[in-house]
């Protein structure tokens, strides 16, 4: 295979030289890294890492091609694939391509043949950076200028979420989905609980969203800072205690601002499939799969009306809150899964059990405590 | 929930001897569960009457009893000790069934002994197959349908019922021959009608088939909070069909898809939830490679072989964890040792890839039949770790030993299109060469996927590599461009392979390396594939990349360990070495050890300050020694493997400690060490070494009949017989030269004595020596000393014997310069004794004498090669005084897992591990040694007696002997003629296996005697006889040393059990019962 010399260009101006595979195009993006071992095709559609560039430390990736079932999106937003080894051979049974042929379609270049744990270690030790690819020549001082100017979008969010309504329907309850780039899998899980689904963009008001009498909403995963969609902090605010809210992921750290919480960028966040998290009261240990590069700031939730109900049992990072008063919880794990552990999926359990409580409760007020 | 403050003193059960199925991983295992109730500040008793083990040491456990694993010497132990709780999870099978039958008989209630850890409820559960099926049920798990059964009716009746096509197991047959699988109702009744007749119980396992499925691991950890987490997944490269334990397995899953990887993990998360295990716990599925339908084949609720792999896999000591679990700690409250700031309920998340192959017996058991199926067949296996599969395969295949540097196995080269099929159909340990193979005929992946259902993916890679070496052999050396040399060295296809190749030398390809400074990094093996940083210096090798293996500015000492556990090679080597780096560290010095086993306490990174997980192979070392620049090399303690490379290390400049290397070599040479011995004027067995087939005919005529034949540079007598007759060493010379792919000359011709054997380990510093005590074997010359039972102290070599025993070994010792260890061989013919042979490294015994003397010999080895002087370190040296106590040590053969392989004892090692016996008489000793032959004999069962013409006189004593003891003799006719001839009352069996087999099976005979004429020649009448007494479980007498030992001891019933230290303090005399 000849495949034409790539170069992964860093904002500290270091250089990885590897072999380009996927399509012919150079990128510039955020470089992050995921130590989920299986899972490639659910990562690179989920549309949280719309404008990343996504290095995976499992040094083989493409084992098993592309198959119809594992997206997570039908257009993918990731940026680049940085990869030890890309495997050219794949096999299993479900394979429709192979993740080049798909990357090809979807005009993704990616990299590989680079030492992926020494950029690993890296950005463990510089935190999240800047990088662009460049094909076919050893990067510039031209390059490494603008990729110093380079500054990464603010819309992601208005990049990934539906542009229009549309309806999963069920005979279950109603819930309306806030997409801020919500993985399928989500939706899988709210489907496969019979619920009535509802997708909507990102800016929607609340008084739409009530509008449709939904019994809950949820509040997806998404990409980019929480602070840059301040318009659905403002959408939740209105919700609050209107109807059950389940937040995940960005829908988290939104529900969190939309509390008075802050927010804050981690120094490379978490991304992989097997985080221990412990349910603050029972202290079990449950193990979830996350991708984020923000989080919620724990000395923020002092003076707010929420509730920790998971920690991260390594470095003590907020999980998952709970509001005192009113219906609505959020978790910063992924309890969809795909790819990760399926360990949490009975919180779409709790999030049904909740809305049918506040259904049964609802001219009484605000249930306490629906998710304990 | 922390540490649970009311268990202070705990008994731990080992898993005995090494055997196939439960290897030195129980060692590690159970050193690891030690050492973590220790630091909890927790005493530990320990029962393990295995001595090659580290967790004997008393280092390891407080209190050591090396007494027989059983529900007696238990139930005493626990009576002396009173301990507060019980684990039985860290000793293989062995140690689950012994908490079983402890808890059926009241025995743990009785004492208020707490079983902690997975509980004996849980145990049961997993271990019932109707209660697991049950459970799986009850939870919605998938299990296949199975039933036994005693009739063909009743299976095809089954079959029916299932659909085919089924599998067929008979219960216990001999390395589970006569299974197979069904595809319809004839090939069924075929089947059971063989299994039927073959199983000494009539019961064949029906099952259905799912021969050809992907096979997944999943190693599970669960606590008392019901917190679980799996620590690892791993993947058969074989698909099912073949046992785990010979399957090539890779970590993590390479074909699954995420959906897959999850589904399968909820699963064993919830099957060990319903078991309610405390603790490790491994679980295997089958998983249709066409499908998403998967069954679950098999729990074992305990640590197990595949927990140790795991562990080496990913960093995590799951043993460790599992014990903290089982004294009250929750997983999140343990750290992981490995990252110092993660905890043990992170999963581990690897960014490489591993590879175990196993390592089988067959190269020193040719004549047994080497087809793979549901009994597993290998002695040992490697583990390799690097960033590619192809990687880590060519690592992994260097790492075996087997003779060949690369993914070649030189005798298919020449073989028939039928016969590389055959391999590929039925798998045998040689498919993966037989893969290649194909590849190499221009095979399609397709075609190779039909044969061996072996995923495709694995199949490129190995096509792959294929591929790239005929891509290679288009160059000349001179003509290869360096990009695909380097394409080469990325691949880890080994110098020594690429010197084959090329047909130039080792040395041409490592200049060539060095002028383009293409060497190996490092890479960090760290649970966290690099999210936070590791504190554990765990390394791998990898052609690519940035290296983080930064060595220290210390004095830094290399230690080689042993390799894979193989016949010839087991543990006592790992011992060795782990004492070796211990002594190391205690200097001062940085200790370092390379190995590639991953079942051993070698290769736990906490033992040694760094560890390189590598093959050992002169390339790998040099590697690792280039970078670290190691000040010294020690290669007396990892068996042959560590001698066979350190001419070369020598050669390449490494200072390579002890004795020189040009005397290593000296000793080694037959010719050179026959001379130094007529120098020194002592008396050696005569012996010639022939260089060629007429020298060889020579030797035979000027030396005469009996003599012992075997090629140089040996391991475990491998390939060494014993010949009678000039045709016998006529037809075996045509044999080897048929079957050996390397050069069989030159052929070392000895006489035979059969005389008294003895053997004795020694430390020198070059002028004195320390030896610690003297072996005296049971069996005469002629047993491989590893097969023979042997006595410390001696019970019949006169002080006379003894004195010139020492004298000849301190005299070779000074006239070698011998620095380090040594283990000389004699045999005393009268008052007369020869030298056999030296071993210029440590032996098999040093275990065992370690441990029974309480002299750290290792250590002072260790000391000498680093300088000191005996005198400053030994309380006094030359013969050290005898204890007051016996050690019998006693082989413990694997043969009834192996079809084809001859238990009769000669000169070719057999034997996989061994247990001592412990006693404060001779007959004490013997009866822990050989509890169950023991047992038997005391019965006065019947007795088959088959004996070759030339031993018959010989026997007569022995003979009379039994028929006074009240033993019924059988015997087959020539036999019952000479007994008859003697007035020896015996009863006639025909001379046909039918005859044979209905009073083995109707009970009248319960043991066997059967001293043959040549041995391992199948299809005689004699050698069916044996493998009849393997299958039916009777002890079978091969040599009469061994059963004249067990008479004399008969009268011993009552035993009673002694710690190490009871037995060590003793002051009483000795008592003789002879």
């Amino acid at each position: 295979m000849n495949q034409p010399t790539a170069y992964l260009l860093l904002e500290d101006g270091s250089c990885f030289a590897g072999q380009l595979f996927g399509a012919e195009r150079e990128v510039v993006g955020e470089v992050v890294v995921t130590t989920t071992m299986t899972g490639y095709q659910e990562i690179v559609t989920d549309p949280s890492s719309c404008g990343q560039i996504v290095a995976f430390t499992y040094p083989l990736i493409g084992n098993y091609g592309i198959n119809q079932d594992d997206y997570e999106s039908l257009t993918p937003y990731v940026s680049a694939i940085i990869v030890k080894e890309y495997s050219q051979e794949p096999s299993h049974w479900k394979k429709a391509v192979t993740l080049e042929e798909w990357m090809k379609q979807h005009g993704i270049p990616g990299l590989h043949q680079i030492d992926t744990r020494a950029l690993t270690r890296k950005i463990r030790a510089q935190g999240t950076m800047k990088a662009s690819l460049i094909i076919g020549r050893w990067p510039t001082e031209e390059d490494k200028n603008r990729l110093a100017h380079f500054s990464l979008p603010e819309d992601y969010v208005r990049q990934v979420s539906t542009p229009h309504p549309y309806q999963c329907p069920g005979m279950g309850k109603r819930v309306v989905v806030i997409d801020l780039g919500m993985k399928a899998s989500i939706l899988r899980a709210l489907t496969k609980r019979d619920c009535d689904v509802r997708m909507i963009p990102s800016h929607t008001s609340a008084k739409e969203i009530m509008g449709w009498q939904p019994d809950g909403v949820v509040i997806s995963n998404g990409p980019g800072n929480p602070k840059h969609v301040s318009h659905v902090v403002e959408t939740i605010r209105s919700l609050l205690g209107k109807v059950p809210l389940f937040g995940i992921g960005l829908g988290h750290q939104l529900l969190a601002l939309a509390c008075g919480a802050d927010t804050e960028k981690m120094r490379f966040g978490h991304r992989g499939g097997n985080y221990p998290v412990q349910h603050v009261e029972s202290k079990q240990t449950i193990i979830t799969a996350q991708n984020h590069g923000y989080t919620v700031t724990p000395s923020s939730l002092e003076r707010t009306d929420l509730k920790i109900t998971y920690l991260n049992v390594n470095d003590g990072t907020v999980e998952g809150i709970q509001h005192r008063y009113y219906p609505a919880f959020s978790v910063q794990f992924h309890p969809e899964a795909a790819p990760g552990p399926m360990d949490s999926l009975f919180l779409f359990d709790q999030f049904v059990e909740m809305m049918k409580q506040y259904n049964l409760h609802t001219k009484k007020g605000a249930v306490p405590n629906a998710t304990s | 929930m922390p540490l649970r403050k009311d268990i202070k003193k705990v008994l731990v059960i080992g898993s005995g001897p090494i055997v196939i199925g439960q290897a030195a991983e129980f060692d590690y295992d159970g050193t690891q569960a030690c050492l973590a109730l220790k630091e909890e500040g927790i005493e530990v008793v320990l029962v393990n009457p295995n001595p090659a083990t580290i967790m004997t040491d008393q280092t390891i456990a407080d209190k050591v009893y090396l007494e027989p694993l059983s529900v007696e010497t238990v139930e005493t132990v626990i009576q002396k000790e009173r301990p507060d709780g019980i684990i039985g999870t860290l000793g293989g099978q062995t140690g689950l069934n012994l908490i079983m039958a402890l808890a059926e008989k009241n025995i743990l209630e009785k004492y208020n002994v707490e079983v902690l850890g997975t509980s004996v409820e849980a145990i049961k559960k997993g271990e019932d197959r109707e209660l697991f099926r049950q459970l799986m049920l009850d939870i919605g798990e998938p299990v296949l349908d199975s039933h036994i059964v005693r009739s063909v009716e009743e299976g095809v009746r089954f079959a029916d019922e299932i659909g085919y096509p089924v599998i067929c197991r008979p219960a216990y047959t001999l390395g589970g021959s006569g299974g197979g699988v069904a595809a319809d109702q004839e090939a069924l009744e075929r089947l059971l009608k063989k299994g039927l007749a073959l199983s000494p119980i009539q019961q064949v396992l029906v099952e259905k088939s799912i021969a050809g499925w992907k096979e997944i691991e999943y190693e599970v950890m669960r606590d008392a909070n019901d917190t679980c987490i799996t620590v690892c997944s791993m993947e058969n490269v074989d698909p099912v069909g073949v046992h785990t334990g010979d399957s090539i397995v890779v970590a993590p899953t390479q074909t699954l898809t995420d959906n897959q990887v999850q589904r399968l993990r909820s699963a064993a998360v919830k099957v060990i939830r319903a078991l309610g295990v405390i603790g490790g716990c491994n679980i295997q599925f089958a998983l249709d490679p066409h499908s998403d339908q998967y069954y679950i084949i098999e729990v074992n609720p305990r640590v197990s072989r595949s927990s140790a792999l795991a562990s080496k896999a990913t960093g995590y000591p799951i043993a460790r964890m599992a014990t903290k679990c089982a004294i009250g700690y929750h997983l999140d409250e343990v750290l992981n040792p490995i990252t110092g700031s993660t905890y043990a309920s992170f999963e581990p998340a690897l960014d490489y890839v591993v590879l175990k192959i196993p390592r089988f017996p067959f190269d020193k058991f040719s004549e047994a039949d080497r087809t793979l199926g549901t009994q597993m067949k290998a002695t040992g296996e490697v583990m390799a770790i690097d960033r590619s599969f192809e990687g880590a395969l060519n690592k992994a295949i260097r790492s075996l030993e087997m003779k060949t540097a690369g993914l070649r196995w030189p005798a298919f080269m020449e073989a028939e299109d039928e016969t590389i099929k055959e391999h590929l159909t039925q798998a045998t340990d040689l498919r993966l060469f037989a893969v290649a193979e194909g590849f190499r005929r221009g095979w399609s992946t397709e075609k190779i996927h039909q044969l061996t259902r072996i995923d495709p993916w694995f199949l490129e890679k190995i096509k792959g590599l294929v591929e790239l070496e005929l891509n290679l052999t288009c160059y000349t050396w001179g003509t290869l461009p360096n990009e695909l040399l380097i394409e080469a060295k990325e691949k880890n296809i080994s110098d020594r392979y690429l010197a084959q190749l090329f047909q130039v030398s080792e040395q041409d390809i490592r200049d060539r390396r060095k002028e383009l400074q293409l060497k190996p990094v490092y890479k960090q093996v760290d649970t966290c594939a690099g999210e936070f940083e590791a504190i554990t210096p765990y390394y791998y090798s990898t052609w690519r990349g940035v290296n983080e293996a930064r060595p220290s500015k210390k004095k830094k000492l290399l230690v080689i360990g042993s390799g894979p556990i193989r016949i010839g090679q087991g543990i006592e080597f790992d011992y060795c070495s782990v004492q070796a780096a211990l002594a190391v560290k205690k200097k001062g010095y940085e200790a370092i050890v390379i190995n590639n086993n991953p079942e051993t306490v070698s290769t736990d990174y906490a033992l040694a300050d760094r560890l390189y997980f590598e093959p050992l192979t002169v390339e790998d070392i040099l590697h690792v020694v280039e970078l670290e620049e190691v000040d010294g090399v020690f290669i007396q303690f990892g068996g042959q493997t560590a001698i066979n490379v350190a001419e070369a290390l020598a050669e390449a400049g490494v200072p390579v400690l002890g004795t020189t290397v040009e005397m290593i070599d000296k000793l080694e040479d037959r010719e050179h060490f026959y001379q130094l011995l007529n120098e020194l004027q002592i008396p050696h067995i005569k012996g010639r070494m022939a260089s060629d087939r007429e020298a060889y005919f020579e030797a035979l005529d000027e030396l005469g009949f009996p003599v012992l034949v075997r090629p140089s540079y040996v391991i475990g007598g491998q390939a060494m017989f014993l010949f009678y007759h000039r045709e016998e060493a006529e037809a075996y010379l045509d044999h080897l030269e048929q079957v050996s792919d390397e050069r069989i000359w030159p052929l070392m011709v000895d006489r035979y004595l059969p005389g008294l054997e003895c053997e004795l380990d020694l430390v020198s510093d070059g002028e004195n020596v320390v030896i610690p005590g003297i072996f005296e074997h049971v069996e005469r010359a002629g047993v491989h000393s590893g097969d023979s039972l042997a006595f410390f102290p001696p019970v019949s070599l006169s002080s006379e014997v003894k004195r010139i025993l020492v004298d000849y070994a301190e005299r070779i010792a000074r006239a070698a310069s011998i620095v380090g260890m040594m283990n000389i061989q004699f045999v005393v013919d009268g008052e007369k004794v020869y030298v056999l042979e030296v071993n210029p490294r440590a032996s098999r015994t040093v275990p065992v004498i370690s441990k029974v003397t309480g002299v750290p010999l290792v250590e002072w080895a260790t000391r000498v090669q680093l300088g000191e002087r005996l005198k400053d370190i030994a309380p006094q040296t030359g013969l050290l005084p005898e204890p007051s106590f016996y050690t019998l040590k006693a082989p413990v053969f694997s043969t009834a897992k192996l079809k084809d392989v001859d238990p009769v004892l000669g000169p070719e090692m057999k034997s996989t591990g061994e247990v001592i016996g412990l006693g404060l008489s001779v007959a004490e000793a013997v009866a822990k040694a050989l509890p169950e032959e023991h047992r038997i004999l005391n019965k006065r069962p019947g007795l088959l007696c088959a004996v070759a013409d030339r031993d018959k006189e010989p026997l007569l004593p022995l003979l009379t002997r039994l028929a006074e003891l009240g033993f019924s003799l059988y015997a087959t006719r020539g036999t019952a003629q000479f007994l008859e001839k003697h007035r020896i009352p015996c009863t006639v069996i025909e001379h046909d296996l039918k005859a044979v087999e209905k009073v083995m099976k109707g009970g009248q005979v319960g043991a066997v005697l059967n001293v043959a004429r040549q041995g391992r020649v199948p299809g005689t009448f004699g050698f069916q006889l044996r493998q009849l007494a393997l299958t039916h479980h009777l002890p079978c007498f091969t040599c009469p040393d061994t059963l004249k030992l067990l008479l004399d001891s008969l009268h011993v019933q009552e035993q009673d059990y002694r710690s190490l230290d009871e037995y060590r303090h003793f002051t009483s005399e000795r008592v003789f019962t002879q």
